[in-house]
């Protein structure tokens, strides 16, 4: 072993070449990795365009064990498109999104920015309510809420989807109001003292400087809906399909409504996957930067 | 040997003291909230007598007939809107007008306490006891938005007689709006995120808290069969360790306890491990590595964790890949109901570091950066090499940093739904297991007895125990975190 690096010994020759054996072993660490993380998104994308076909000329849909399929084509988009409502999930999905982003990203905000910048009475008391009601499993409560909406004639909406998307994010201003807490206070009271109303002063000088945390939050609120199954499974239903969302729809074309697994259908849902995916992707890390600023500053801040 | 037994002795002792320190700050705390809480109220009333004995005739007027004392004073907006809530209160609570075959309003309260008491037959439906549940707490909330809205009424008409008195002018509705956008903000822009949270937040928790202390379930579904309150007998079944549900309860929690350990420790320390090495000097491409890992947490989990899940099935690549090396004979089978707990819980464990690691890494990444420098500086000036200013600062720094992160993160993981629920969907069955399986955390055993077999009393009973753990856990993160601490510094 030549792992002379002591403080007593330190030999130039052998620090350097230590120093660049840990990088290459760092390397084949790194990409080991990455292909372990990387495989089932190939793999996925892979059996999206698999075309394989039974002795009856049936287009096989079930997972096998190829690394790589036999043959490729977009036999399970077609299929995807044709046998199920999936460009109608597509266009549900990304209306609920819209909608519940733009409701949630300025409700989150203005919750933000009265917690941490306006005085009022009740203010500490509101903070610890939000902390303590986050806290309760969210859908521990879904079924009173299936049938609050439900009083209100509203299950099977995606109105009610948007509803219950943006009514809890009044809740989620902690890592907003941690943003807002760094603006310092100076710089509202000098716009006070030149006569701005407080309104003006969210609009004029807050929301110009908030954009990270506006489109951190805008990011999670538009994501969230893509991948959301669970709420949208039961307010949504199983049986309408016209109505579902990308995530109910892929899950329960899957699973059948008994949670049973059509198996043959593995590869129209990787299909389905592929295109869900890309844009939620192509997102993400356009906006890395903002989604990794909006994350740690939640981290250290607890 | 002797001095031992006096050691253990006063260990023992220094326990029992401790102890007992404990109970009695505990029992002194219990003791000055009651009292603040009685003295609270008693000042209140008192408060509120004065009030109305000082207040000018309109004022008191206001006491019986909401939006008087603005009337009076030629705030017509305000005045009439006042009135209209008192009478639209009153309507309301009178007639108990019908929704969905069920009262809301005067007559929902005696139903909140009866929960029913019509038995169906064939030409009568059966009370809906859930329905009434419900509006019985709807109610309650109605009630006491009414009695805030009651009291600003008092309050603005008081003030508006200071206002007369100092010989001020009386503010027109016109200023009254302009107010809402400056000085009363506050009230502008909480309305829209209150209401929401009470209906969708507030209110369905509270109904499925209740729900805890009745016999609503499988053997009484709503509006079929009438459920009735029965205290606090769900919880004495979940530890009387004899019923089927106590038996299993023990079980899930442990196994949830030991999931939580496990998922959130492996993913700290390979996450940590992960960061330092992309943000080693002679590391190349930081940002192209960053992306790989971050790629995996924009893919929906439905997607992600289904894809992992058929490549762990028993014809998937990963038992091709282990046969033709000749590691296995036959394949594996990591997950499903055929496999031994242990490999399921193990290998939800392994796939957990899929998902966990790049987010801890993508946390201790910023903070690594954020390192004082003048720490590492005074440690070189001391002649301490590489490793050494690795163990006594940088770990430490981390460790002390993330602390909170680990807490939530445990809590995260007590609570984490998908990952159980879409790889392995609780199996391996355990058979008589009141339908939780050997990997099922609480959380994904409450999804299950909710939604699919409607064992709503058992659920709800099952999600304030979760709620306990999770709240005591991040209370200690909350109180310990430098943003609580600093809550008013930076202000």
């Amino acid at each position: 072993m030549m792992k002379n690096t002591t403080v007593n010994a330190p030999k130039f020759q052998s620090v350097k070449k230590t120093e660049r054996r840990s990088t290459i072993i760092g390397y084949i660490t790194l990409a080991v990795m990455s292909i372990i993380w990387l495989y089932p998104i190939v793999w996925i994308i892979l059996n999206a365009f698999r075309t394989e076909f039974n002795d009856q000329g049936q287009l096989i849909g079930i997972v096998v064990s190829n690394y790589i399929p036999k043959a490729f084509g977009f036999d399970n988009f077609t299929n995807l498109f044709n046998t199920t409502n999936f460009p109608k999930w597509f266009m549900n999905t990304l209306f609920v999104a819209t909608f519940s982003f733009i409701i949630s990203t300025f409700m989150t905000l203005s919750v933000a920015y009265v917690m941490s910048k306006l005085k009022f009475n009740s203010r500490k008391k509101f903070l610890n309510v939000a902390l303590i009601l986050g806290l309760f499993p969210g859908f521990m409560s879904i079924i009173a809420i299936y049938y609050i909406l439900k009083a209100m004639n509203l299950t099977q909406t995606l109105f009610a989807l948007i509803l219950v998307y943006s009514a809890g994010s009044g809740l989620g201003f902690y890592v907003a109001k941690g943003f807002f807490d760094i603006i310092p206070n100076s710089l509202l009271e000098s716009a006070r003292l030149d006569g701005a109303t407080n309104f003006q002063i969210f609009l004029k000088i807050i929301l110009p400087i908030s954009k990270p945390i506006m489109i951190y939050t805008a990011l999670l609120s538009f994501t969230g809906p893509w991948m959301d199954f669970i709420f949208a499974r039961v307010i949504l239903g199983e049986t309408n399909s016209e109505i579902h969302t990308v995530a109910v729809g892929l899950y329960t074309m899957l699973y059948g409504s008994q949670s049973t697994v059509d198996p043959n259908r593995f590869t129209m849902f990787a299909a389905g996957s592929v295109i869900v995916a890309i844009p939620i992707v192509a997102l993400f890390l356009s906006m890395q930067k903002y989604y990794i600023e909006g994350v740690t500053s939640g981290a250290v801040k607890g | 040997m002797n001095n031992q037994h006096n050691n253990n002795q006063s260990m023992i002792s220094w326990m029992l003291e401790s102890i007992l320190k404990f109970f009695k700050r505990f029992a002194q705390r219990i003791y000055h909230i009651c009292k603040k809480i009685v003295c609270g109220i008693v000042d209140w009333f008192v408060n509120f007598y004065q009030r109305f004995f000082k207040a000018s005739i309109p004022s008191k007027i206001s006491h019986l007939v909401m939006g008087y004392g603005n009337l009076a004073r030629k705030q017509i907006v305000k005045g009439l809107l006042y009135l209209f809530i008192e009478i639209g209160f009153l309507f309301v609570m009178i007639t108990s007008p019908i929704i969905n075959s069920t009262p809301i309003g005067f007559k929902a309260l005696i139903n909140f306490i009866t929960l029913g008491t019509l038995e169906g037959d064939i030409f009568n439906p059966t009370d809906n006891s859930m329905l009434m549940l419900l509006f019985g707490v709807v109610t309650l909330g109605i009630i006491s938005v009414f009695f805030a809205t009651y009291f600003s009424n008092i309050k603005s008409s008081v003030h508006l007689d200071d206002v007369l008195k100092s010989g001020k002018k009386v503010a027109t509705f016109k200023e009254d709006l302009a107010d809402l956008l400056d000085s009363r903000f506050h009230i502008t822009m909480l309305t829209p995120a209150i209401i929401g949270i009470v209906t969708f937040t507030l209110l369905p928790t509270i109904f499925m808290i209740l729900i805890a202390f009745t016999n609503f379930d499988s053997q009484h579904p709503a509006g079929q069969v009438l459920f009735d309150w029965v205290g606090f007998q769900n919880f004495k079944n979940i530890f009387d360790g004899q019923s089927e549900i106590s038996v299993r309860f023990l079980p899930v929690l442990s196994w949830t306890m030991i999931w939580a350990f496990f998922a959130t420790f492996s993913c700290y320390i390979a996450g940590i491990l992960l960061a330092l090495l992309i943000n080693k000097k002679t590391i190349k491409g930081k940002k192209l590595w960053r992306t790989v890992f971050i790629m995996t947490i924009a893919i929906p989990q439905f997607i992600s964790l289904l894809a992992v899940r058929s490549i762990l099935s028993e014809y998937g690549p990963i038992n091709n890949l282990l046969m033709t090396v000749g590691l296995v004979s036959e394949p594996v089978k990591f997950l499903g109901t055929a496999t031994s707990v242990l490999t399921a819980r193990i290998t939800v464990i392994v796939i957990n570091l899929w998902v966990g690691i790049p987010f801890t890494m993508l946390m201790t990444s910023g903070i690594l950066m954020n390192v004082p420098a003048d720490l590492y500086e005074a440690a070189t000036i001391d002649g301490a090499n590489k490793r050494q200013a690795f163990m006594n600062i940088t770990m430490p720094y981390i460790v002390f940093i993330t602390t909170p992160y680990l807490i939530t993160s445990f809590v995260g993981n007590i609570t984490s739904f998908n990952i159980i629920y879409l790889l392995t969907g609780g199996a391996p069955t355990v058979s008589g297991g009141y339908k939780a399986g050997s990997t099922d955390l609480l959380v994904t055993w409450l999804y299950k007895l909710t939604i699919d077999e409607n064992e709503y009393n058992v659920g709800s009973v099952i999600a304030i125990l979760t709620f306990i753990l999770t709240a005591t856990g991040t209370l200690i993160a909350y109180r310990k975190s430098k943003a609580y601490k600093e809550e008013e510094t930076f202000q």
